[in-house]
This record gives C-alpha cells, sequence and structure tokens, in this order.
C-alpha cells in the first residue's frame, strides 16, 4: 500500500534527494542553520507534501486541508523547500532564507509565508497547538475526514508540555492527531540518550494511551503506510516514531551530532551535493544501521 | 467629566460588594450565548475563575485541560487556529506565570485572539502567601507586542470587559481578583477599551490608577479634599494601549501626577503611564504599588496597608508628593 499513489516511490525518493539539494544550497547561502535534522526529515517531508496530506499550494486556507505542524521549527529548511517544490511559492525564493526582509524566517512564521500552520522554534508547543486544532475540528466542527500532522524533534521531548499535550490528546480521544518524531538520537549537546535518555519512547507513548508505529523514517513507503495505519485507529491518537540518519544523504555528516546546529560552508556544500548526486536514489534504506 | 455614573455608596459600609471572577463569569455565558466560536479552558480551577456556568451551559466547548497552563494556552492558541475565540483561565501566578514563553510566541507572535483571564491578581489571594500573589502580571503582558492588557475597577466592569475582550480579534490579558469588592460602577458607566476614564476632578494632583486600586483612590481623594488638596481621579482599566489624550490632558492641568497599582512598579502600570508622560510632557510622577519586594499572608485589607496601598496609605503619599513636589504649570 502507498498512499495515494499520485507519485511512484521512485518519484518521491528522487523528490526527497531534491529536496536534500535544496536544503544544502539554502543553508550555504544563508551561512547559518540547522544541518542534520532537516536533511534526515527529507523523505517525511517528501512523503507528506507529495503523497500524504490533502492541500492545494493554490489555497494555503482550504477550509478541509490536512494540517502540518512542524513543531521543531528549526528544521524550517526543509519544510521550506518541500513547500516551495510543491508549489507553494517560487522556487527562487529559497535562496532567500534567514536574510532581512524574507519571507523564509530562521524559524517558521505564520504570518510571513501563507501554509505554515503556526509560527514555532521554542520547543514543545506544537502537539499542544495540534490537539487544540483536532479537538476543534472533531469536537466542534465534526469534521470527519481532516487530519493533523505535527512533526516533533526526539530531543524536543525533553519539554514538559509534550507530555501535558499527550495526557490531554488522550483523553479526549484525539485520533485525527498523528505525530511523528524525528528519532534521529541527537541534539545540541550530544546524543540524546547522554543528554536526557528518552528510552524506552515507545512504552512512554503507550502508557500515555498512544497508538504507537515504529517505522524507517527514511522509508517513504514506510511513511506513508505508518500514517495510513495511524488513519485508521479511531480510538486514540497515533504517535509514529520514525528512525531516521541525522544528516541523511551527507556521509560526513551523518550521525554526527556536530552537525545539529551548523551549515556547510562552501567547499563542504560541493561535496555534499556532489555526494548526493552521486548516491541519489540509490542509498538502501538504513544501510549504515 | 465624562459623565461616569458611580454607585451613591461609596466609602459607606451599605455598599454592595461582589468578587470580579463573578462579573467575569457572567460575561463569558452572555457572550457564549452571542458567539458559537467562544470556548473556555481552565486548569483544574473552574469554580474558582467562574468557568463553571460556562461550563454547565455549553458541554465541549468547555474543555478541562487539568493542572497544565503551558498546555492550556498553546491548546487555545490551536482552537484559535481553527477560528475559535479561547478564553483561558487559572490564577495570574500560573497563567501568565508558568506559561509566558508559550503566550509569547504561539499566541502574540503567532497573532491568535486568545483571552488570558489571570484571576486572584495581586494581594486579592491574601492567605495563601507570595506565592500565589501575582505581582508581575501586568509587567508581562504589557511587554508583549499585539497584547490588550485590561485591569477591571469591580465585577460589572468585568463582566463588560469580559464582553468586550470577546469580539477582539487578536490577544489579551484580563486581570482579575479574588476577594469581594465593593461594586461602584454602575451598568450605566461607560466601558471602552482604549479609554481612561475621569471619575472626580481635581486641580492639585492628578491620580491615577488601575483595577481594584481604583476605589482606594476614590477613598483617599475624600480625605485629601479635607486637607484641602483637590485631586483628579482618573480609572484607567486598559493599561494597554493606554489612553494618552485623557492622561495627558489631566497632567497638563495638575502638573503632577501619582499612579497606583496592585503590583510591582518595575514596568507596571506605574511605569506605562511615566513613559508617556517623560515623553510628552515631563512632569514630576510618583508611582504607588509593590516597591520590588514580595508578599505575605495575610488579609487583603492588611497586605494593601502593609504595602502603603489602602486609602489611608495613599492618601499620605499623596499628600506628602504634594508638599516636596512643585507644580509644573503647563503654558500658564
Amino acid at each position: 500500500m502507498s498512499g495515494s499513489g499520485k507519485h511512484t516511490v521512485a518519484q518521491l525518493q528522487r523528490m526527497a534527494m531534491t529536496l536534500r539539494e535544496d536544503v544544502i544550497r539554502m543553508l550555504v547561502e544563508a551561512g547559518s542553520g540547522h544541518s542534520a535534522g532537516p536533511l534526515g526529515l527529507a523523505d517525511i517531508y517528501a512523503a507528506l507534501y507529495f503523497d500524504i496530506l490533502q492541500h492545494d499550494p493554490s489555497r494555503p486556507d482550504w477550509e478541509e486541508r490536512d494540517i502540518l505542524i512542524t513543531s521543531n521549527g528549526h528544521t524550517a529548511p526543509i519544510r521550506y523547500a518541500a513547500m516551495a517544490r510543491a508549489g507553494y511559492f517560487p522556487l527562487r525564493e529559497l535562496q532567500t532564507l534567514r536574510k532581512f526582509g524574507s519571507r523564509l524566517q530562521g524559524h517558521p512564521e505564520r504570518t510571513r509565508l501563507p501554509g505554515v500552520e503556526t509560527t514555532s522554534g521554542p520547543l514543545g508547543s506544537g502537539l499542544s497547538q495540534a490537539a487544540g486544532m483536532a479537538y476543534s475540528i472533531l469536537k466542534l466542527d465534526k469534521q470527519t475526514d481532516r487530519w493533523v500532522y505535527v512533526i516533533l524533534g526526539d530531543g524536543e521531548l525533553n519539554e514538559g508540555n509534550n507530555w501535558e499535550a499527550a495526557m490531554f490528546a488522550a483523553k479526549y480521544s484525539l485520533h485525527n492527531v498523528v505525530a511523528l518524531v524525528d528519532r534521529n538520537s541527537i541534539q545540541t549537546d550530544g546524543t540524546t540518550e547522554e543528554v536526557m535518555p528518552l528510552e524506552n519512547l515507545r512504552q512512554k507513548w503507550e502508557s500515555f494511551g498512544w497508538q504507537v508505529i515504529e517505522i524507517d523514517g527514511n522509508n517513504v513507503e514506510s511513511v506513508i503506510d505508518a500514517c495510513s495505519m495511524a488513519r485508521a485507529i479511531t480510538t486514540r491518537p497515533s504517535v509514529i516514531i520514525a528512525h531516521t540518519i541525522p544528516g541523511k544523504g551527507v556521509d560526513f555528516m551523518e550521525y554526527d551530532y556536530h552537525w545539529h546546529g551548523t551549515p556547510p560552508n562552501s567547499d563542504q556544500a560541493k561535496e555534499a551535493l556532489a555526494k548526493l548526486r552521486t548516491l541519489a536514489g540509490t542509498i538502501p534504506d538504513g544501510a549504515k544501521r | 467629566m465624562s459623565g461616569f455614573s458611580l454607585a451613591e455608596a461609596i466609602g459607606s459600609d451599605s455598599i454592595v460588594r461582589e468578587t470580579m471572577r463573578k462579573g467575569f463569569g457572567r460575561g463569558l455565558v452572555r457572550a457564549g450565548e452571542a458567539d458559537e466560536t467562544v470556548v473556555a479552558l481552565c486548569a483544574d480551577l473552574t469554580d474558582s475563575v467562574q468557568m463553571g456556568a460556562f461550563q454547565k451551559r455549553f458541554g465541549d466547548r468547555f474543555i478541562q485541560v487539568g493542572i497544565a497552563e503551558q498546555n492550556m494556552v498553546t491548546v487555545a492558541a490551536g482552537l484559535a487556529a481553527q477560528d475559535k475565540k479561547p478564553f483561558v483561565g487559572s490564577y495570574a501566578a500560573f497563567s501568565p506565570g508558568r506559561n509566558w514563553e508559550q503566550i509569547r510566541t504561539t499566541v502574540c507572535l503567532n497573532e491568535r485572539p486568545v483571552c488570558i483571564v489571570g484571576s486572584h491578581a495581586g494581594f486579592s489571594v491574601g492567605a495563601d502567601g507570595a506565592t500565589h500573589q501575582m505581582l508581575e502580571d501586568i509587567a508581562l503582558m504589557r511587554s508583549l507586542p499585539h497584547m490588550t492588557v485590561v485591569a477591571p475597577a469591580d465585577s460589572v466592569e468585568a463582566e463588560k470587559a469580559t464582553l468586550a475582550l470577546a469580539v477582539m480579534k487578536t490577544p489579551s490579558y484580563l486581570r482579575l481578583s479574588r476577594e469581594s469588592t465593593p461594586v461602584y460602577t454602575t451598568h450605566d458607566s461607560p466601558f471602552e477599551l482604549g479609554r481612561a476614564y475621569v471619575l472626580r476632578e481635581g486641580h492639585d494632583v492628578t491620580i491615577l490608577s488601575t483595577g481594584i486600586m481604583t476605589y482606594q483612590c476614590l477613598l483617599a481623594a475624600k480625605q485629601l479634599d479635607e486637607q484641602g488638596i483637590a485631586a483628579e481621579i482618573i480609572h484607567v482599566p486598559t493599561i494597554k494601549p493606554l489612553d494618552a489624550d485623557t492622561i495627558l490632558m489631566s497632567v497638563k492641568k495638575t502638573g503632577r501626577a501619582v499612579t497606583v497599582e496592585e503590583g510591582q512598579i518595575a514596568a507596571g502600570f506605574g511605569s506605562a503611564v511615566t513613559e508617556l508622560t517623560a515623553e510628552r510632557l515631563p512632569l514630576p510622577v510618583m508611582r504607588l504599588g509593590v516597591q520590588d519586594k514580595f508578599g505575605e499572608s495575610g488579609t487583603t485589607d492588611e497586605l494593601l496597608d502593609a504595602f502603603g496601598l489602602s486609602a489611608l496609605q495613599i492618601a499620605k503619599s499623596v499628600r506628602s508628593f504634594c508638599e516636596i513636589t512643585p507644580k509644573y504649570h503647563q503654558g500658564g
């Protein structure tokens, strides 16, 4: 099963590679920003924007659209790249990332860029906003065919607000919430298990009353299937723990937490783009694991 | 005068007393009847903040979030994203005390029309002590872009403020107190967001106050009158945006001003007034409020007196201020 079938899996994989190239170019031009997370999330964003989401780039306020929240706002470059490729705004605007006057702020702002559903950056506030939207859609407006997807960083789960939201969504059986945890196991100061251990993460979510689906987050087909499964559950919210490789596609960045909050310089960017092109479409999923 | 009608029993023991929260609760139900997008969220203090009637009346439009103020305000931001008009209620010490960053990012920067209702603000929570006496909320809220800040005088004005905030499309903060306080505005008294009101005319000094302090100032004015000082009393329920015209017109006439608030003087209401006068009409201003201290357990009256905010203490401070401060007459 592969979602709506709007694109083939091979096309989605190629799109993920294109998004990674966009991200590298954006970051080197900006001179600051985060590398590892956006590269690791490319497959998830390709699957969401080009298969999973019910959306219309020409009508960002379409009342029946699905909602996608980027709670880990520092990964904005991958969202911007996916939005531009989907047709929300011209591709050339990607090069304005983090520059004065740009709609592409360092962390995404709803009021500046149509299609950004909420302003984010300070961590831990996305899941509860998703829950508020989902409550409104399900309990007050009685819309049954709309979903609220929210992407959370794993380090972000250190923030207590997430667990308040997890209790809330379970209490009200907000089954129209699908959380995707980018389980890349790094954060600014080191690995997640060094900084503040998250394991056993599956059991944590299960004990909070959530349906847990665990996947290879760099496999677009798995992402699509997991979201289908999540939508089929009508009793409780779902969380997809998506194991990803931080810096995926650029070998000198992969798994290295130092690339969490650092952009490539121009030489590194050249090398990164060359590696992405060489390897495009041929990296076996999870090959380095 | 602005035609502001006041209860006749001011200063007498027979004046009706009611908690401001009750007025809020009535206003919330009326707002909910008028507009089905109005929703209310509470953090395990439903009856304390008087959301019980709304809860009984509107079912799923009342949302119990548990003791989780950060979640409460961010869930509200999500509801607002789906075109709802949320009121979130807790004690001011916890909301906005605990969840300020979430208010900043997901409500203000995000431009969502959430109304934060901070109940039990100031010394009105009395016996609970300093942990629960929120004195910094005015400073926290008025520094936020897009935020409107309102501290009503009594329960009648609180009801009017609630209805006015319910139709606003931008973020707001409503400051309420716990104790029963004299109801001295009337249903006919005007209330408009962004307006200040001259309650009593005078030519020697302007006393500007907000929230429950205005009643103490009216009492202080009577005492000052007997001592030959004619104080002009201006009630400023909207702390942000300030009614600059009304304030400046009065201060220009009297030549000096005293601000009175039930909160820290740093970055609070008095600071807002002083910022205005310093730029537009530099004159002596004395700020009465809490002088960089925390409170302690006690009755509200005991605490107001101890911190210089009872009518008697206000009158004393104003008198000495007038004695030592020359009047700067503007334009002769």
